[in-house]
């Protein structure tokens, strides 16, 4: 069954822009992409959009949808009613380069600050022995598809463009706390996550978590365990003592 | 030795949207009912400090335990029949007691997420727009202070055993009465949402990166991270009930609930 769906998609470049009304055909079964798609096919054919899988797998058609960061190609149309507005508009946190395609060039920057994983120095590639229950709390974190819509709706860099220096991000944090928890890695990971990536910016409020299309628990198995890991180092005297004392190793 | 320079790329701008947020769902409901939920505990909780009426045999309230000074009406619920402050201390005693489970649940990592959202507004929900020109979070004091937070939950540890044996008093008094299973009710609540914290999953093994090092620590994380999948229930569950176990102690004590086996 199809029904004449009515949409508001922001188009513009560089952040000049202005939503715009469509009505567009749907039809059972279709995603926002699809509408998407045709809209491309049949009102206008210059409408930017980044896309690829169609699956949910590539991260590369977030988009926010009625003000949600949201998969494209995994928002089915089904979930809105037939006589509802749907506003599509490009991550509000990125820069623009056209219509809904942003520059998530800060995310690639951010990474690229991450020192990669770290083995020992006397261990060398191949004779890594690790049991699964060592690995499979980051393995949790491998799932992401890097579709960034976390970083997009973190309040810390949407709400505040200032902090992005300063800021990577529940993405790269996660990143972070993924190689501090590797049985492996001997890079200092805690201090770098609190001075140089701002774990401290971080409030918990979780939002990264609701929006994830992985369903990663970013915040509960990711940052606050890391923030623990921070305050083990920085903050609590006993733990300080504790190590120094009996020369642990965890 | 040939030198590039980049080209500097065109200056971009995001999307300029001039509403605070697009979303069109109910997304004010929940930090409204959270402030809501919140205020109501921190009225109920100045109330309880200033009304005396916190004992009746075998029932101490929650938010007047553990009888500390012999000055206090409460004899019976002594722990051990120890009163380690003697008499001198003759305030409320919830202002002794109070700030040590307060201070848990204030720096408590649901907790800040739900006051960050409900008080604070920063956000009010998610992809709804804050309305303040700067935020710099937990990096500086006095927010910084939230990291003390496991000191804390090794006081609530305390609190929660001293809660339990309330609870056990109660129980084995005879005749039993609701108020027994109202005290023990909230003790295993209490025990719940204080071995669930996310500071406990640390201490456990959360730290460790070799869990299979520390096999007997694991079980535990795993048993930790079990109940902290359910904190923010929890929370809630166990900040109702203390105020619910506390306000029927106090309605007994005072004459108003008096039913036979209250």
């Amino acid at each position: 069954m199809s029904y004449k769906a009515k949409f508001k998609v922001w188009r513009g470049e560089g952040g000049e822009g202005r939503l715009e009304d469509f009505t567009v055909e749907v039809n059972e079964g279709e995603v926002v992409l699809d509408i998407i798609h045709r809209l491309q096919a049949t009102q206008a054919p210059d409408l930017a959009v980044r896309w690829n899988c169609k699956a949910g797998k590539c991260g590369s058609c977030s988009m926010e949808i009625n003000g949600k960061p949201r998969l494209g190609c995994m928002t089915r149309m089904s979930t809105f009613e037939e006589d509802e507005t749907i506003t599509v508009t490009p991550m509000r946190t990125f820069p623009v380069i056209k219509d809904l395609v942003t520059d998530v060039s800060y995310n690639y920057q951010k990474a690229r600050e991450v020192p990669s994983f770290t083995p020992p120095a006397d261990v060398r590639p191949g004779e890594f022995r690790m049991k699964q229950v060592d690995v499979e709390r980051s393995q949790e974190f491998r799932k992401c598809i890097e579709c960034f819509m976390c970083n997009n709706i973190c309040h810390v860099i949407r709400d505040h463009e200032e902090n992005k220096p300063a800021f990577s991000g529940p993405r790269f944090l996660m990143r972070i706390a993924e190689l501090d928890m590797h049985p492996y890695d001997v890079a200092d990971r805690q201090e770098t996550a609190q001075e140089e990536h701002g774990l401290g910016y971080c409030n918990i409020t979780k939002c990264c978590t609701e929006v994830c299309p992985e369903h990663i628990k970013i915040t509960d198995n990711a940052l606050i365990p890391m923030k623990e890991r921070v305050v083990d180092r920085k903050y609590d005297p006993l733990v300080w003592l504790g190590n120094k004392i009996f020369k642990r190793t965890s | 030795m040939t030198q590039t320079t980049p080209e500097a790329p065109a200056r971009r701008q995001r999307a300029q949207v001039k509403v605070r947020t697009l979303r069109t769902d109910r997304w004010w409901l929940v930090p409204l009912v959270t402030f809501l939920g919140l205020s109501s505990f921190l009225v109920y909780g100045v109330w309880a400090i200033i009304d005396t009426s916190n004992f009746v045999e075998p029932y101490i309230a929650p938010f007047a335990s553990p009888c500390l000074s012999t000055s206090e009406v409460c004899d019976g619920a002594r722990l051990f029949g120890w009163a380690p402050i003697g008499d001198w201390y003759a305030l409320p005693p919830g202002l002794l007691i109070l700030g040590l489970p307060g201070g848990f649940r204030l720096t408590c990592y649901y907790y800040r997420k739900s006051y960050y959202r409900s008080f604070w507004l920063s956000p009010a929900a998610c992809a709804v727009q804050e309305p303040h020109g700067k935020y710099t979070g937990e990096t500086r004091f006095p927010l910084i202070i939230q990291n003390i937070h496991r000191y804390f939950f090794y006081f609530a540890v305390v609190i929660g055993a001293i809660l339990t044996y309330d609870a056990v008093l109660a129980l084995v008094h005879k005749p039993l009465g609701l108020g027994s299973w109202i005290l023990l009710v909230n003790a295993v609540l209490i025990l719940g949402y204080t071995f669930g914290c996310h500071s406990c999953r640390h201490i456990t093994a959360g730290r460790l990166n070799h869990f299979s090092r520390h096999p007997l620590r694991y079980r535990a994380w795993t048993f930790v991270s079990k109940l902290n999948a359910k904190h923010q229930p929890l929370a809630w569950a166990s900040m109702f009930s203390v105020m619910g176990a506390d306000l029927y102690v106090r309605l007994v004590a005072k004459g108003i609930i008096a039913f036979p086996y209250a």
